[in-house]
Parts: C-alpha cells; sequence; structure tokens
C-alpha cells in the first residue's frame, strides 16, 4: 500500500500501531491465561487498546486518506511505526505482564500529556485513553509485585522478563518531530522519562526485583525497521484481507 | 412549535434504546445520548461510548437508526463523539436505580469497595477487576456471600 505520512500522520501511526499490535499479543492469550480471571482482563485490555488503535487510525486516515482497515490490515512490516517492545513475543506470563506495566506506565503518562493537545482529536482520544490505561496499568502493576514477591520461581521468572524487556525501553522515549512538539500537537517523550522512572522504580522495589542498569537500548521500530516477529504477527492480523481483498461480514 | 414537538418525538424514539449489553438501561440512562438534533428532515444523534473499544457502540448507532425509523424518521445519521469523554458520573439517578435492581452495584467513587447490590452490606471484596463488559468488575459480598457485577468508576 502506498502511503506518504505527513509527520502528523507519522505520530498518530505511531500511537495506533503501539495499541493495535500490543492489543493483538494480549488477545493471543484468549483461552491460554493461567486464571480465567486473567482471561477476562487480558482480553478486556486488548480490546480497549484495539479500541484505541481505531480512534487513531481513523485520524491518521483523514490526513492519508485510508480507512482505518487499510492503515491495520494492509500495511507492510516496514510500514509500521510501533515500538518493538510492542511485536516481542509474550512469553511467559511474566513476561506478558512485564511488558504491559512497563508499556501502562508510559501510555498513562503520555496519554495525561496528550489531554492538552492543540489537535483536538488527539486531545478526545486522550481524554478517554487515559482512563483506560490508568486502569491496566494499576492491574499490571498489581500483578508483577505477586509475581516478583511470590514465590523463588515466579520473582525468577519476572526479573528475567525485566531484564529481557529492559534494552526494548528506551525507544519509548524517542524524539518527536520538533515541529509537533513545539506547537503542542504530542506530548514530547523525552519529558516523560523521569516520571515514568519513577513509577516503575516503585513498582519494581514493592516487587523486590532490580531495576536493571542502563544499556544498549534496542530501537528502530518508529521507523519501520523490526524484530522478526512482527512479520508472523501480521500474517495472522492481516490473513483475511490478503486472502480475501475487501472481505466483509 | 411544529418543529419541537418533532424533536422531542425524536429524542423520546433514540433516548428509549436500550443497552445491549445492559438491556435494563436505556442508552440515556448510561449517559451515552449526547445529542440529537434536526436538521431538515434529517435526525443527528451523537453517542459519546463509555470504551472506545466497547463491541456495543455498533449495534447501538443501529438500534438508534432503527428506533428513530419506527417513530417516523427515515433519515437518521447517529455519529460518535468523544468530546466530553464519557464518565460513569453522567449515568442518570434512574440509571443508577435500574442498576442496582438489577444486581449490578452503581458506580461509587466515595466507596473502596461497592455495597452490595442484593443485601447492601458495604463489606464485600474485589474478585476480578474485569468482568463479562468493559464497564462492569466482579465482587463478592462478605455478608451473604453472593458474587454480583459492580460498574466501575471511570
Amino acid at each position: 500500500m502506498l502511503l506518504s505520512e505527513t509527520p502528523l500522520a507519522g505520530a498518530l501511526l505511531c500511537r495506533a500501531d503501539d495499541a493495535l499490535i500490543l492489543g493483538h499479543r494480549l488477545s493471543e492469550w484468549t483461552g491460554h491465561a493461567p486464571l480465567l480471571e486473567e482471561e477476562l482482563a487480558l482480553a478486556n485490555i486488548a480490546l480497549d487498546l484495539i479500541g484505541q488503535a481505531r480512534a487513531l487510525y481513523t485520524e491518521a486516515g483523514a490526513i492519508t486518506g485510508h480507512g482505518e482497515d487499510q492503515l491495520a490490515y494492509l500495511r507492510d512490516a516496514p510500514q509500521w511505526r510501533n515500538a518493538l517492545i510492542m511485536e516481542l513475543q509474550n512469553g511467559d506470563f511474566a513476561f506478558t505482564i512485564a511488558r504491559l506495566a512497563f508499556v501502562s506506565a508510559y501510555a498513562v503518562l503520555f496519554w495525561q500529556a496528550a489531554t492538552g493537545s492543540s489537535h483536538d482529536g488527539i486531545a478526545a482520544i486522550a481524554a478517554k485513553a487515559v482512563k483506560e490505561v490508568e486502569y491496566h496499568h494499576r492491574h499490571a502493576a498489581e500483578w508483577l509485585i505477586r509475581l516478583g514477591d511470590g514465590t523463588d520461581e515466579s520473582h525468577r521468572r519476572a526479573q528475567e522478563a525485566v531484564d529481557a524487556l529492559w534494552p526494548y525501553t528506551g525507544e519509548l522515549f524517542a524524539a518527536e518531530d520538533a515541529a509537533l512538539v513545539g506547537n503542542g500537537v504530542i506530548p514530547d517523550p523525552s519529558l516523560l522519562r523521569p516520571a515514568w522512572e519513577s513509577a516503575v522504580a516503585t513498582t519494581l522495589a514493592q516487587a523486590t526485583l532490580r531495576r536493571p542498569e542502563d544499556g544498549w537500548m534496542q530501537s528502530g521500530g518508529r521507523v519501520g525497521r523490526h524484530t522478526e516477529h512482527l512479520g508472523h504477527l501480521l500474517a495472522e492480523l492481516q490473513f483475511m484481507q490478503r486472502a480475501y481483498p475487501g472481505a466483509t461480514w | 412549535m411544529v418543529a419541537d414537538e418533532r424533536l422531542a418525538r425524536a429524542r423520546a424514539a433514540a433516548a428509549s434504546v436500550p443497552d445491549p449489553e445492559i438491556p435494563a438501561l436505556t442508552i440515556d440512562d448510561l449517559g451515552m445520548l449526547h445529542d440529537v438534533a434536526l436538521a431538515g428532515d434529517v435526525v443527528e444523534v451523537a453517542i459519546t461510548p463509555s470504551y472506545l473499544g466497547c463491541p456495543a457502540t455498533v449495534p447501538i448507532a443501529q438500534d438508534v437508526t432503527a428506533a428513530l425509523a419506527r417513530a417516523g424518521f427515515a433519515d437518521a445519521r447517529v455519529r460518535t463523539v468523544l468530546a466530553p469523554a464519557w464518565s460513569s458520573d453522567r449515568i442518570t439517578p434512574e440509571g443508577r436505580r435500574k442498576l442496582a435492581e438489577s444486581g449490578i452495584a452503581p458506580p461509587d467513587r466515595a466507596r473502596r469497595q461497592p455495597a452490595c447490590p442484593l443485601c447492601g452490606s458495604g463489606e464485600t471484596e474485589l474478585i476480578s477487576a474485569f468482568g463479562a463488559t468493559p464497564c462492569k468488575a466482579l465482587h463478592r459480598c462478605l455478608a451473604c456471600r453472593e458474587p454480583f457485577e459492580a460498574f466501575k468508576c471511570h
């Protein structure tokens, strides 16, 4: 699909792709969650994220001239703008929860800041999204504390998840288009970092988990350079529209 | 005057649409009917969704169109508005009464845990922060031991 992006469309696609890819990953737990309550929780969170993605694709598509379905189903991996942390495979429950805790802590700060956006559409989506992601964050943080401060096995797995995810957290704070930030359209992600560090440190301390040292940080997702996992995910996500173009039901 | 009557009729028809997930309540009870306006022969309805991903949003739009058609308004346009963001504070007193009657604890920001809608006890606990719909959570009463749903404060 041909896509000529403006900076605003690009910034909207970053957020939309983050939400859809993480939502899709969480939906993969349906039928596999360790508890019935978690089955409900992960599916509900996935639904919220996919709803956020739809609203954001609608805004982005108004600029690029595409419908939300075209943006979700007809772009190839290099056209996706999600941060790499969203597309990593679910791993075990600890990995899924640790990722959700990190990403939702970021999403709360991002959407809080975006409620003051000078762009009406972004401000309106932010005002709704922030309430949803706050709920997700509370749930994920509670679980990370329970796993970290749980049995030796759950502690070990939670620490391994935190360590493995850490190099993917830096990309969340990558610089945005200077004009968009300057005009108050999009929050400056780098300014969110201290509050994110503090929120994550609080959760990790309660979970008796060690905060990893900052080292090499992975990046590339925002410019379409993805891990091998995204292609596999898209193969499933996009199958129907690729095999039966224009199919509806 | 005639226009006022027609608008009132259109509004009543849209307001009567039950929520697909909690049919005891109408979308008006839930505070989701944002606006009804007449533009010539066209009825323009604005719905404010509870959660961005709530699957009930699409059937609600279809049901509103159908209810207006039954009331004699063949041409209806239903749009979704996100601002102002829907909040559980928009549920009307009538809506709160119907929720409690249906065994669903109405949202209550003043309480850490909702009161049991069956026996009234304030001694309840959370079973699951997520329920059968995005807007509800599962609780249990520690007095009468019955599980119940509670509408989330949102």
